[in-house]
């Protein structure tokens, strides 16, 4: 190995928590991590949420949130043999920016939507570099067209809405390599963007740090992005490292019991075993096999129909100025059938109306024209008193489990609740035993049904969720995203228990996602949206291998560890 | 039954926050010392204490008993009435000759015969009525009056604040009209104004004035809370279900906006206590029959030139301590119920 140019020993961070139960909860955020990054080389640190790896990049650039979090002695943290955690806030600044800087994920967060990203470019080389302001615009403009943005000399002057969000996350890019700094941190620089936006990130990235041989720091929860851009590989769990290795070794020949876990649970694009591989399964020492059982998916012809949408559309209106009025159309006649007992896929990037048509379909949102029959009656047409009974058999999973769920009710009273709407269950005792039941059923303990949301963790919330709807026993079930905001490896269990359910109450899935391989894995058919209207649907094994729109091919070609599709080549 | 199982209760947001609370040092004193306050204004009103107030039990403005007592009128004459002499100058007749002598004439016929006090523990008034009852009992009328007046508030409040953030459209923009309409008026003129329809003086009339000219603030925070609940996926997943509109409204929305309802009454507690001193001060406050802290500052006003201050430093400390109490209370409040804090 060359060189090192940061080097990290037994970085152990403690945060104080003031939850209010006790009076000073201390959690080890970080226990004990050494790890080296070489001088012009990528490093991709790897964990699921509370593995301590956002903590570990913001420990190195002196960003911990400073009452709470506290760097316990016997850390170490050296760049070019310099130790940083001594250094003063003067010290700090100077370094940051100059030497080392960070990529966010929130590029819409991240700048400040007053100023144009002209001004924000300039500021930052005025301040470190001592431009003047003829020669900071004229870098400015530079690194915008080193970043990709197409017509610098006019995006210079725009204002952060005015870009889109890959042209955000490109400014910011800009922005941290505006001193040519030597360090890079990326702090999960793509989860936020769509995934034809996050192949074209990586790439620039790859590309920015060849050309001026940086070296990079890489935060991300998802394993698959890192085969594409990384060198060596950092696995954390827990605050601790996993494994440690070359990305190729990590890949090819992972040591660690989670690693191998990881790689495992997400759904492979090839073939389609009945249960997906959990991290438990791994770390209980039980290496499960090859699950050689593959569970059909597809629909054939003679499928009874259970949901029929014609011409479905959804348009919103704008006021422009005084009297004009601009349309926007979210849905643009989408028609589609929806077999009974079988799963459908949507796929589509952000704003191509997935979540507009999960929201007509249960109208929780009015329709501007189409019908949606659900056994000859057309929903979408009914009277909210006749929608009544139709109500408890079309639901609807969404996204954010953290927002899904009322904060001020406990579990029990979330299942309970439509069930008493509904008047299912004799009495409130029968009620109770049918959520316990369901609960069950849906993986959570019994003491669960006294908790609030709040004391849950995202998998079991949405668990929750899900529990919720089939209280009413549903038909169709809408899974709006209803993963994606999940770890992999809860993602997996997740999955599999959508599985489990369908098989046991013959229940319809529209599965809404912008994960591919989830879509895949999880239907039967599969329906690609654009611009609000749908532009393919097939066989979902048919559409991912011969896909005949080309925006299919398009996203298609996207998916990450594609083997062909890998950007520069770490992984052959 | 399955109700019987076994189960720890687990601490709901309410719990979590009065743990909160319960670290908090300044806000569980001043909570101490408004919990002491209702504690004397509930006796009170039970009549337990101070309900003889109107007696008239010391001499007329007698001194508070760590001041000492005056030093005794000369003539026992307990107030100077104009003599006699006065009255005789040529020329001039007395129109109030006669009431006078009259008055002289009870004055020396009760000579001190309840042996009025000289001294008294907080003073006396004009009349000699005991300033320490009064300031209790006027305790009781200002913080009846701020707590219900910020109760009608609230409810008045939240419940158009609601139905204007919740349904949008046409009913907000009905709303917000009434509520450009009520505080485009400038206060002391709604104040009047509401006070001539009402036509008649009172504990009442003061709540309904300040109650129905104070919701328009918390019209305003409720209906932004609304408008950023309503579209939350919980209540869409609440539609979902096949809730009513009511129930989203109040049984699924509001308890995750109780938190800015509760500060907001806290807070509108202080301002209407201290909006009721300055109405009474004013004189459209409340009537003569009954006593509150603006009622002794108006008295007090007169009586400083003669250099009787107790009345007023009784009033005004129990008012600044109430206040001061109340909004630590109030802050301590906004920042244990904080959501972010969960």
């Amino acid at each position: 190995m060359t060189e090192s140019l940061l080097s990290v020993r037994n970085l152990k961070v403690d945060f104080r928590l003031n939850d209010g139960t006790v009076s000073q909860a201390v959690t080890h955020a970080v226990r004990g991590v050494s790890f080296d990054v070489p001088v012009d080389s990528t490093v991709a640190l790897v964990g699921e949420s509370g593995s301590g790896k956002s903590v570990t990049a913001l420990a190195v650039l002196g960003l911990l949130p400073k009452p709470n979090a506290r760097v316990l002695s016997g850390s170490s943290i050296v760049y070019r043999n310099r130790e940083l955690l001594g250094l003063t806030p003067r010290e700090l600044t100077a370094l940051r920016g100059a030497e080392i800087s960070m990529v966010f994920q929130e590029p819409m967060s991240s700048l400040n939507p007053v100023f144009s990203v002209g001004f924000q470019l300039i500021e930052v080389l005025k301040k470190h570099l001592g431009f003047d302001g003829k020669r900071a615009r004229a870098r400015a403009i530079e690194l915008l067209r080193e970043v990709g943005i197409p017509d610098p000399y006019i995006r210079v002057d725009a204002y952060p809405h005015q870009l889109s969000g890959g042209q955000q996350q490109r400014v910011m890019i800009a922005m941290a390599i505006a001193c040519e700094p030597r360090l890079l941190i990326a702090d999960e620089p793509t989860t936020a963007l769509d995934i034809s936006v996050q192949k074209q990130i990586l790439t620039l990235l790859y590309e920015l740090r060849q050309r001026r041989q940086m070296a990079m720091l890489f935060i991300t929860h998802d394993l698959g992005l890192v085969a594409e851009i990384a060198d060596q590989v950092v696995v954390m769990r827990d605050g601790e490292i996993r494994e440690q290795g070359a990305v190729t070794q990590i890949f090819s020949a992972p040591q660690d019991a989670y690693t191998k876990a990881l790689l495992a649970c997400r759904p492979p694009l090839n073939r389609r075993p009945l249960r997906l591989p959990v991290v438990e399964d791994f770390l209980r020492g039980a290496e499960p096999g090859i699950d050689t059982a593959e569970r059909r998916r597809g629909v054939r012809g003679g499928a009874e129909i259970i949901l029929e949408v014609n011409a479905l559309s959804k348009h919103f209106h704008f006021r422009e100025g005084l009297l004009r009025k601009r349309e926007f159309k979210a849905l643009a006649n989408a028609s589609f059938k929806l077999a009974k007992g079988k799963t459908l896929g949507v796929v589509g990037e952000s704003g191509c109306g997935k979540t507009t048509l999960a929201l007509t379909l249960m109208r929780l949102t009015p329709a501007s024209g189409g019908s949606a029959l659900f056994e000859g009656r057309d929903l979408l047409s009914l009277t909210p008193e006749q929608a009544m009974p139709y109500k408890r058999r079309i639901q609807i999973v969404f996204q954010n489990p953290y927002a899904s769920l009322n904060p001020r009710f406990t579990a029990g009273q979330i299942l309970m609740e439509p069930m008493r709407i509904h008047g299912i269950g004799a009495d409130e005792a029968a009620r109770v035993n049918i959520s316990l039941d369901l609960m069950r059923k849906v993986g959570l303990p019994q003491p669960a049904f006294f908790k609030y949301p709040h004391e849950f963790s995202g998998g079991q919330r949405q668990r929750i969720a899900i529990a919720r709807c089939l209280t009413m026993q549903p038909d169709v079930l809408i899974c709006d995203e209803a993963v994606s905001a999940l770890d992999h490896s809860v993602q997996a269990q997740l999955l599999n228990l959508l599985q489990d359910l369908q098989d046991e109450f013959g229940m319809s899935y529209i599965f809404i996602s912008h994960d591919l391989a989830v879509v895949k894995y999880m239907s039967d058919e599969v329906m690609v949206m654009k611009d609000g209207a749908i532009v393919e649907m097939n066989d979902a094994d048919a559409i991912y291998a011969n896909p005949k729109n080309s925006y299919t091919k398009q996203l298609l070609a996207s998916l990450p560890g594609q083997g062909a599709a890998v950007v520069g080549g770490a992984v052959s | 039954m399955s109700a019987v199982m076994t189960h720890e209760t687990s601490p709901g947001l309410w719990a979590l926050a009065w743990r909160r609370l319960r670290r908090d040092r300044v806000g569980m004193v001043s909570l101490v010392v408004v919990c002491a306050y209702l504690v004397v204004v509930a006796a009170a009103a039970l009549g337990w204490i101070a309900a003889d107030w109107p007696r008239e039990v010391g001499v007329n403005y007698a001194p508070p008993g760590f001041a000492g007592a005056d030093a005794p009128p000369p003539q026992g004459s307990l107030t100077p009435l104009p003599t006699a002499a006065a009255a005789d100058e040529p020329g001039i007749v007395d129109p109030l000759a006669d009431v006078l002598a009259e008055l002289r004439k009870g004055l020396a016929a009760a000579p001190d015969a309840q042996a009025r006090a000289a001294t008294l523990p907080l003073g006396g008034d004009k009349w000699g009525r005991d300033v320490l009852k009064k300031v209790v009992k006027g305790t009781e009328t200002s913080l009846v009056v701020g707590m219900v007046a910020a109760l009608l508030a609230v409810l008045i409040g939240t419940v158009l604040g609601a139905y204007a953030g919740y349904y949008g459209g046409r009913m907000d923009d009905f709303l917000n009209w009434i509520y450009s309409v009520f505080t485009s008026i400038p206060y002391l003129l709604l104040v009047l104004a509401i006070a001539a329809v009402l036509n008649q003086k009172g504990t009442l009339t003061v709540i309904l004035i300040l109650g129905l000219t104070g919701w328009t603030g918390i019209f305003r925070l409720v209906r932004a809370e609304y408008l950023k609940h309503r579209t939350r996926e919980y209540v869409l997943a609440a539609d979902a279900i096949g809730t009513s509109n009511a129930q989203r409204m109040f049984a699924h929305i509001f308890p995750n906006v109780s938190h800015v309802v509760l500060v907001q009454l806290s807070l509108h507690v202080v301002l209407f206590i201290k909006s009721e001193v300055i109405l009474s001060f004013l004189g459209f406050g409340v009537g003569v029959e009954t006593v509150s802290w603006g009622s002794m500052l108006n008295e007090s006003q007169s009586e400083l030139i003669l250099g009787k201050w107790w009345q007023l430093a009784a009033a005004t400390t129990a008012m600044a301590v109430l206040v001061t109490a109340f909004s630590l209370f109030t802050d301590a409040l906004r920042d244990v119920l904080d959501p972010r804090l969960k």
